[in-house]
């Protein structure tokens, strides 16, 4: 599992150093600070601060996959990333797909 | 068995595979996460659909404290990165430093813990429970179901910290459960993330 430089091997994850969790944990806290000071500040209108603060999400789940998670696109990680992949595919139908019929019900059902 | 003949099968080249076969377990609980990333997805989808049906009652502008909210994500974050220290620690053999992480790690999870259960029960008393409306109860079981995983890694983590105490050195198979616990760790602050964007934050933007 371990080789001569202390890397884990294709079993599935590597680890980063001192400084990469350094640096991921620095730009996760930027990342968070500002999506709480648009809300709290009411820096913007709703439809503006919604869209801003999930773009920032979306970077901070990408910045911790890289650097707390380890993912890279290194050929040991080949089957960890495409996992991942298809997750992420699965998630998108389910969540948009239960989103965009159940606006459709309550559209044609008039509830809303 | 599994683990004999995978190897054999990926990697025919690599004479070594045959000699020590490597360890899969790693990359099978990527695929548990996976999963419970897909039971997460559709806890969100769930909650997207109910978030505004408030049965008359108390809206999420009511009743969510970002305040609460900035310090439990604070929380979290911070015990990622010390949970990080600690593998860093685990890598070089020290056990000293694993274990000092590993207790910082736990009482940052337990904190984070303890002020869910102070939201929960504080909204539970003033009749704002996950039977007063569809939102509240989606509510309920997404930011639940993240806190139960947390529970969960935290009583893993305080197991793990006691075989590294009784045994005398780290072990590849100790090596490799703490690997898996920080693989948990760090997935459980991601499904964090989205949850305190999209159902704390957007709900009150």
């Amino acid at each position: 599992m371990l080789n001569s430089n202390g890397h884990v091997e294709s079993s599935g994850a590597s680890h980063g150093s001192a400084g990469s969790y350094i640096v991921g944990f620095v730009l996760s806290v930027i990342l968070t600070a500002v999506s709480f000071l648009i809300v709290m500040e009411h820096a913007m209108a709703a439809s503006t601060a919604i869209p801003v603060i999930a773009a920032l999400a979306l970077v901070q789940v990408i910045v911790h996959l890289v650097f707390f998670l380890h993912m890279n696109a290194s050929s040991q990680q080949k089957w960890n990333v495409m996992a991942f992949g298809f997750t992420v595919m699965t998630a998108v139908i389910l969540i948009g797909g239960s989103i965009w019929i159940m606006h459709n019900v309550s559209m044609n059902m008039m509830s809303r | 068995m599994l683990q004999k003949t995978i190897p054999a099968n990926l990697a025919p080249d690599d004479h070594s595979a045959y000699h020590h076969p490597e360890s899969h377990s790693v990359f099978g609980f990527w695929l548990y996460l996976m999963t419970d990333c897909i039971i997460f997805a559709a806890l969100f989808a769930v909650f997207a659909v109910m978030s505004h049906q408030f049965a008359g009652g108390a809206t999420a502008k009511d009743l969510f404290e970002i305040n609460g909210v900035a310090i439990e994500t604070a929380i979290l974050l911070l015990s990622s990165i010390t949970f990080g220290f600690g593998m860093l620690g685990a890598q070089r053999g020290n056990k000293h430093a694993l274990l000092f992480w590993l207790g910082v790690t736990f009482l940052l999870g337990l904190a984070f813990i303890g002020l869910e259960i102070r939201e929960f029960s504080s909204l539970v008393a003033d009749g704002n429970g996950p039977d007063r409306s569809a939102f509240l109860s989606s509510f309920f079981t997404l930011v639940g179901t993240h806190g139960l995983h947390v529970s969960l890694g935290l009583i893993w983590m305080a197991v793990l910290a006691c075989q590294v105490i009784a045994k005398s050195e780290l072990s590849e198979t100790t090596l490799r459960r703490l690997t898996c616990l920080s693989l948990f760790w760090h997935f459980l602050d991601v499904v964090w993330i989205c949850v305190f964007t999209f159902v704390y934050l957007a709900s009150v933007a």
